[in-house]
């Protein structure tokens, strides 16, 4: 098998705050071969943005990190600061959650493309710079005259866009995206999204993916795994964890979005009671078991292991003791 | 931008504003000449005002004049007429706008000299103190903001911070006349090094070199002074200001793109913070003009802060209104500037 683009290998991560240490991630792996798509899902403080902000290292400093990222088999997490500006952007580069605000407000947007590209390579003057940043955004569909454009002249879906051109900038083997289209609109959301799949799959390359709507990354990605109050609870191949999933919470997930593109699904109840638990008061045993429909006695003591499990089990890993029995077909 | 907007299919592919674009440079035109008109409008609105404010203090130049002298009623009115205080407001006015239209501001009450001649000669004192004393604070003061916000409780920032805190709440006089005591007088055994006073020493050629150097050499302190009084609240401006951008998502960009700590800082986070604080450098602009006149009283500098105490003593109208013109229309200039540049480093607000 070939090095992998990401590999993380039980990672945590605690923030220290006023209130006590936070574990927001405790105990994650994670695995990307190159030209691979693999998505992470999860509820809203799950710890997916923890866990991708490890991989180029920017983390607050209030966060402890233990466990090792590898990006293309080098650690990040014990790398010096000179060899990680390097391998920033040029390696792996990333598509913020904050999708509005992540342009500079008072640089044009050619310049803001254009940045990384002369910061990585000495040899790229102005001229080639100006040519590729133009190619780019024609790339993702929009106009090379853009480039002369500040943010604020650009729409919502349009400065996404100009994002994804300046993650592929520097001809990166692996992009990092968290929840690219959150910010948008849902018409808007679908063609952002088609744009940056497509030219990932066209470009060969690596795409880690993280959003709260399973049924978007099933159709988009190869992979998923589903996140759970900061511990993967299942992964396995992107179209069966959506079909036949075999833990609790990645059913609730299903069910929550039924169908891709439509809108009002995103807005119909997910069918699962109750909020995710503070990483602070975590619950004893599996940590879902309190939302569990199929919890029974054992599930509030034992804290399930992430194992080969289902029909399927050289590609599928499940952290639930009930996971032999058919969970899916009930939520 | 609108739901409305966004929710339709946006166009594909992307059709460039061919309109915005022709325009751009017109936009930025337009801004300019907005500005100026702006400018325009303020300074002939001081030229009114300029004229009234004066003539409502409740006192008698004539009598000031003549004090001391034995006087007939028959001189004063000889001297009324000579001021020209015998006319009517409004052909006052017209005198006044005839004067100041032809830059002689009329002749000064007291010294019988045109106000012109007599504003040259004190401006460049004044604009010298107040000039560098301007760009000192305004550069040290950024640079120890954005330094102390960027190593936020760190010791660099506990000390300029509490330093600056202390130095903000001291009046520019008081701070003046410390140093003044300390460093110019001397104290105790300590020998004051710099004159206590004056531009020149006596004797000396101002425009030889060796003269320039006297000068500079006088003007030494009342710079330090004023500087301090400024850069202290730049200081703080400028640091809240970073620190308010330091928590912003476009810097987490700039981080992992790979740039340098300081990178980030000068290409993105300072640009950014300079906007509020453009505004209120340039709204402080007028309260130097009141520094120098307390700080030219102190030291004694021949300069138009004080020519303005000594002719509100008298009161001196032409003097006054030439001095307050000129206070005034440099603060509108110093605000002109400081739109353009907001202009210049906000693309947003050239519209
Ligand atoms: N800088 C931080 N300081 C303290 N706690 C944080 C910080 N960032 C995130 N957290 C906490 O960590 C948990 C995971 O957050 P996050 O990774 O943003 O989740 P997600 O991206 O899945 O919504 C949440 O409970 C959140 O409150
Ligand atoms: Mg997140």
């Amino acid at each position: 098998m070939t090095e992998p683009l990401l590999d993380i290998r039980d990672l945590h991560v605690t923030y220290r705050t006023l209130g006590g240490s936070v574990p927001a991630v405790r105990g994650v792996s994670l695995s990307i071969q190159p030209g691979e798509s693999v998505g992470v899902a999860g509820e809203s403080g799950c710890g997916k943005s923890t866990v991708a902000s490890t991989i180029l290292r920017l983390q607050p400093r209030t966060a402890k990190v233990e466990g090792e990222v590898h990006v293309l088999g080098k650690d990040v997490v014990r790398m010096r600061w000179g060899r990680l500006r390097v391998l920033r952007w040029a390696e792996a580069s990333m598509i913020f959650q904050g999708a509005l605000h992540s342009l500079n407000p008072v640089q044009r947007i050619g310049d803001q493309i254009a940045e990384p590209m002369r910061l990585h390579d000495a040899t790229v003057g102005k001229v080639a710079a100006a040519r590729r940043v133009g190619e780019l955004l024609e790339q993702v569909g929009l106009s090379a005259a853009r480039a002369r454009s500040y943010p604020h002249q650009l729409s919502g879906g349009q400065k996404q866009r100009v994002m994804i051109a300046m993650a592929l900038a520097c001809n990166p083997s692996l992009v990092v995206a968290d929840e690219p289209t959150t910010a948008l609109d849902v018409m808007v959301q679908a063609q952002v999204l088609d744009v940056m799949t497509g030219l990932v799959r066209e470009l060969g390359i690596g795409l880690l993916l993280i959003s709260h709507d399973l049924s978007v990354l099933s159709s988009t990605c190869d992979r998923v795994a589903v996140m759970y109050a900061g511990r993967v609870v299942e992964s396995a191949n992107a179209g069966r964890i959506f079909d036949d999933p075999q833990h609790p919470y990645s059913a609730a997930l299903a069910a929550a979005f039924p169908r891709v593109g439509d809108p009002k699904s995103r807005y119909s109840p997910a069918g699962l009671a109750g909020d995710p638990p503070d990483p602070q008061r975590l619950p004893t045993g599996c940590t879902f078991h309190p939302r569990c429909h199929w919890a029974i006695e054992d599930c509030s003591r034992i804290d399930p292991r992430l194992e080969p499990a289902g029909t399927d089990r050289t590609d599928r890993m499940v952290a639930c003791i009930r996971a032999g029995e058919t969970v899916g077909e009930a939520t | 931008m609108t739901a409305a907007a966004e929710v339709g299919v946006e166009p594909l592919p992307d059709v460039p504003q061919q309109r915005a674009r022709s325009s751009r440079r017109s936009t930025g035109l337009w801004f300019l000449v907005r500005k100026l008109f702006g400018a325009a409008t303020s300074l002939l609105f001081m030229l009114v005002v300029n004229f009234f404010l004066f003539r409502v203090i409740p006192s008698d130049p004539v009598r000031t004049l003549a004090r001391g002298r034995a006087t007939t009623p028959k001189q004063v009115a000889a001297l009324t007429k000579t001021l020209g205080l015998d006319q009517p407001l409004p052909v006052q006015f017209l005198t006044y706008l005839k004067n100041t239209a032809t830059g002689q501001f009329g002749v000064s009450f007291q010294y019988r000299q045109s106000v012109g001649s007599l504003l040259i000669d004190r401006l460049w004192p004044t604009l010298a103190l107040v000039g560098t004393s301007t760009i000192l604070s305004i550069l040290i003061g950024l640079w120890m903001g954005t330094l102390a916000a960027w190593y936020r409780g760190q010791m660099f920032d506990t000390i300029s911070t509490t330093g600056t805190i202390v130095l903000y709440s001291m009046p520019e006089w008081w701070l003046g006349l410390i140093l003044f005591f300390l460093f110019a007088v001397g104290f105790g055994p300590i020998p004051g090094v710099f004159p206590i006073g004056g531009l020149i020493d006596p004797g000396v050629n101002g425009s030889s070199v060796h003269g320039v150097l006297n000068m500079a050499w006088h003007l030494t302190l009342p710079v330090v002074t004023l500087t301090i009084a400024y850069l202290a609240e730049y200081a703080l401006i400028m640091r809240s200001a970073l620190l308010d951008e330091m928590g912003e998502d476009y810097l987490v960009t700039a981080r992992a793109k790979g740039l340098r700590d300081v990178l980030v800082r000068r290409r993105h986070a300072t640009r950014n913070a300079l906007l509020p604080v453009v505004t209120l450098v340039a709204l402080n602009l007028g309260f130097i003009v009141s520094g120098a006149i307390t700080i030219e009283t102190v030291f004694s500098i021949p300069g138009l802060g004080l020519l303005t105490t000594d002719a509100l003593k008298i009161p001196d109208y032409p003097v006054l209104q030439g001095a307050f013109l000129v206070f005034s229309a440099s603060v509108i200039v110093a605000n002109l500037i400081a739109q353009l540049l907001y202009g210049w480093l906000d693309p947003r607000v050239r519209l």
